[in-house]
C-alpha cells in the first residue's frame, strides 16, 4: 500500500509539474504535448482500435518469434554445453551473432523474405536465440561437479540426470539468459517495425514512426508510454515469478 | 595399556572387499601414486576409518569404494558383488553436503528413493520421513537448503545418504568444514544412529581424535605412494566422548605412528 502511495505521489507530482509547464508555455506544445494531449490521444486510438490492433500485432510477433527462439536456444545450448567440438564451432558463432545487434538482420531478412510476417518472424529469433543458447551453455558449465558426482552415487544416469540435476541446477542462468534474450528481441523488434513496413499488420513501432512523419507527437509520447509499460508488465508477469521462486529456493539475494 | 593388533586378513564373508587397489595420477609434477596394493575388509555393521595425512589417496580410495573412479588395477567387492560403476548400494557423504539447492529437505532425501522403482510413493514418503526424524530435522522438511545451518545441512546429507538403505556408507571428512561444538555433537548423533541401525561405515579422516572417537578400527595411510600402514582397533565402549582421557590415550598413540610413517615416507622419497 504504502509503496503505490509512493509511486502514486511521484509520478503525479512529475506528471502535474509537466502539465502545468506546457500549459504555461515555458514547454512548446508542438514538441512537448501535455500529459492530458497525450492521454486524450491514448483514449481515442484505444476506443478506434488503432492502439489494440497495433499492440496485438506486435505482441504476437514478439511471443511467437521468442518462444521459437527459445525452442531453438535450450538445446542448442546443450549441444554446445555437451560436445566439445560443437563448444568451438556453434559456441563460437552464437558469440559472434550475439554481438551483431540484431535488426543488422533486418536487410538480409527483407531481401529473404519480403515485407512480411516472416521476416519479423526472423528478426525475433535472431534477436533471442543466441542469449538463451549463451546462457544455457555457460549455466551448465557452471554447475557444480559434485552435484552430478552425488546423483550419480545415487543412482541416476543419461536423461535423467540431464532432467532432475544438470537443467534445474542451471535454470539461475538460463533465466537470465532468458530474460536478457527477451530484451534484445523487443528492441530489434521495435527496430525492425520502425524500419521496415509490413502490409500484413501495423505494429506499435509502425504506429511511433507515423507519429513522427505526421508530427503527431501526442502520439510518438503516447506510444512509447505503451511500449515501456509492456516492458515492465513483461517483467512483472513472466520473469518476476519465476525469478523470486529461484531467489527463494536458492537463496539469492533479495 | 591400549592394545594394538595389526591387520589380520579374515578370509570370512566381508561386506566391503578392497583387493589389490593401485591408482596412479599424471600431474603437472609428473606421475603420483595415488595408492599402492591396496587391501581391506570391512566386516558388516563395522565402522572403519581411514586416518591420514592430506593427499595420501585416502579420498581417491572412498572414491573407487564408490564407483566414482577406476583403479588402475585391483579390484572392489560390495557384498561380495564386484564394483563397476557408481550405485545407490554405496552411498557417499562427501566433504561438502552436496544438497540439491532446487530441492526442498525432503525432495533431497527422496531423490535416490525416486529412482528405486519398486517403491511406492507412499513408502518413499515415509521413508524419507522416518530417515530426517532419526536426523532430528523432521521439522525442517519442507525447508528450502539454504535455510540451514551447516550441521543441519550435513545431517541431511546423512539421511539422504541412510534412505536408500545401502550396502555401505562411505563418509569423505563429513565434519570437516563445522565448527567444533556442532561437530561434537554430530559424533554423538552419529555414533547413536550406527548403534541403533548397525550400518557398515567407512570414513575417511585426517584428525585421529576423530578417528579414535568413532571408528572400530582406525586404518593409517602414508603418502606418495598411499599404503596402508597401521592398524588400531579401537576398544573403548560407546557412545565415546571425543573429550575423554581414555580417548585422548588411543588418538596420542595413533598420531605417533600417523607421525612416523608420515616421515619414513618422506625419507623413501629422498632415497
Amino acid at each position: 500500500m504504502r509503496r503505490w502511495l509512493a509511486l502514486l505521489t511521484f509520478f503525479g507530482v512529475l506528471t502535474a509539474a509537466w502539465e502545468v509547464l506546457v500549459l504555461e508555455g515555458v514547454w512548446p506544445r508542438v514538441l512537448v504535448p501535455a500529459p492530458t494531449d497525450i492521454a486524450s490521444y491514448l483514449g481515442t486510438s484505444f476506443l478506434d482500435g488503432t492502439l489494440t490492433g497495433a499492440i496485438w500485432i506486435t505482441l504476437r510477433r514478439l511471443i511467437l518469434g521468442y518462444a521459437a527462439g527459445f525452442a531453438l536456444g535450450l538445446p542448442l545450448g546443450l549441444l554446445v554445453a555437451k560436445f566439445k567440438y560443437f563448444e568451438g564451432t556453434l559456441g563460437l558463432a552464437a558469440l559472434g551473432f550475439q554481438a551483431l545487434p540484431s535488426i543488422c538482420w533486418a536487410p538480409l531478412a527483407l531481401l529473404w523474405f519480403g515485407q512480411t510476417e516472416t521476416a519479423m518472424f526472423f528478426i525475433v529469433i535472431m534477436g533471442s536465440v543466441w542469449s538463451i543458447m549463451l546462457a544455457t551453455n555457460s549455466g551448465i558449465r557452471n554447475i557444480p561437479p559434485i552435484y552430478v558426482r552425488a546423483a550419480r552415487t545415487m543412482g541416476s544416469r543419461g536423461v535423467h540426470t540431464w532432467l532432475k540435476v544438470v537443467f534445474p541446477a542451471a535454470l539461475p542462468f538460463i533465466v537470465s539468459g532468458m530474460k536478457q534474450g527477451w530484451a534484445f528481441a523487443w528492441r530489434s523488434l521495435m527496430a525492425a517495425e520502425i524500419y521496415i513496413t509490413i502490409i500484413t499488420g501495423f505494429g506499435l513501432g509502425h504506429l511511433l514512426h507515423y507519429g513522427r512523419e505526421l508530427h503527431a507527437m501526442d502520439a510518438v509520447l503516447g506510444i512509447m508510454i505503451i511500449i515501456i509499460l509492456i516492458g515492465l508488465l513483461t517483467d512483472r508477469l513472466l520473469f518476476w515469478p519465476v525469478e523470486s521462486y529461484i531467489h527463494r529456493r536458492w537463496g539469492t539475494a533479495e | 595399556m591400549m592394545e594394538v593388533i595389526l591387520s589380520s586378513r579374515s578370509s570370512s564373508k566381508a561386506k566391503l572387499a578392497v583387493e589389490d587397489v593401485s591408482k596412479t595420477f599424471l600431474t603437472s609434477q609428473g606421475k603420483v601414486q595415488a595408492l599402492d596394493n591396496i587391501t581391506l575388509q570391512v566386516q558388516s555393521g563395522e565402522f572403519v576409518c581411514l586416518l591420514g595425512p592430506s593427499g595420501c589417496g585416502k579420498t581417491t580410495l572412498l572414491n573407487i569404494i564408490a564407483g566414482l573412479e577406476i583403479p588402475d588395477s585391483g579390484r572392489v567387492f560390495a557384498d561380495g558383488l564386484p564394483v563397476t560403476d557408481a550405485g545407490s548400494d554405496r552411498q557417499v557423504m562427501f566433504q561438502e553436503p552436496a544438497l540439491f539447492p532446487w530441492l526442498t529437505v525432503i525432495g533431497n532425501v527422496m531423490f535416490a528413493l525416486n529412482l528405486k522403482r519398486e517403491l511406492t510413493d507412499k513408502t518413499r514418503r515415509e521413508a524419507a520421513e522416518s530417515y530426517l526424524r532419526l536426523v532430528g530435522l523432521e521439522r525442517f522438511m519442507r525447508a528450502n537448503i539454504h535455510e540451514l545451518s551447516g550441521g543441519m545441512k550435513q545431517r541431511v546429507a546423512l539421511a539422504r545418504a541412510l534412505a536408500p538403505d545401502p550396502v555401505v556408507l562411505l563418509m569423505d571428512e563429513p565434519f570437516g568444514s563445522l565448527d567444533a561444538l556442532t561437530r561434537e555433537q554430530l559424533y554423538g548423533d552419529l555414533q547413536d544412529i550406527w548403534e541403533k541401525h548397525r550400518r557398515t561405515i567407512v570414513f575417511v579422516t585426517h584428525n585421529a581424535r576423530e578417528a579414535a572417537c568413532l571408528g572400530d578400527r582406525v586404518l593409517i595411510f602414508s603418502s606418495r605412494p598411499g599404503r596402508i600402514r597401521e592398524q588400531f582397533e579401537i576398544r573403548l565402549p560407546r557412545p565415546r566422548d571425543i573429550n575423554s582421557v581414555e580417548l585422548a590415550e588411543y588418538s596420542t598413540a595413533i598420531t605417533r605412528a600417523l607421525k612416523s610413517h608420515l616421515n619414513q615416507g618422506e625419507e623413501e622419497v629422498g632415497e
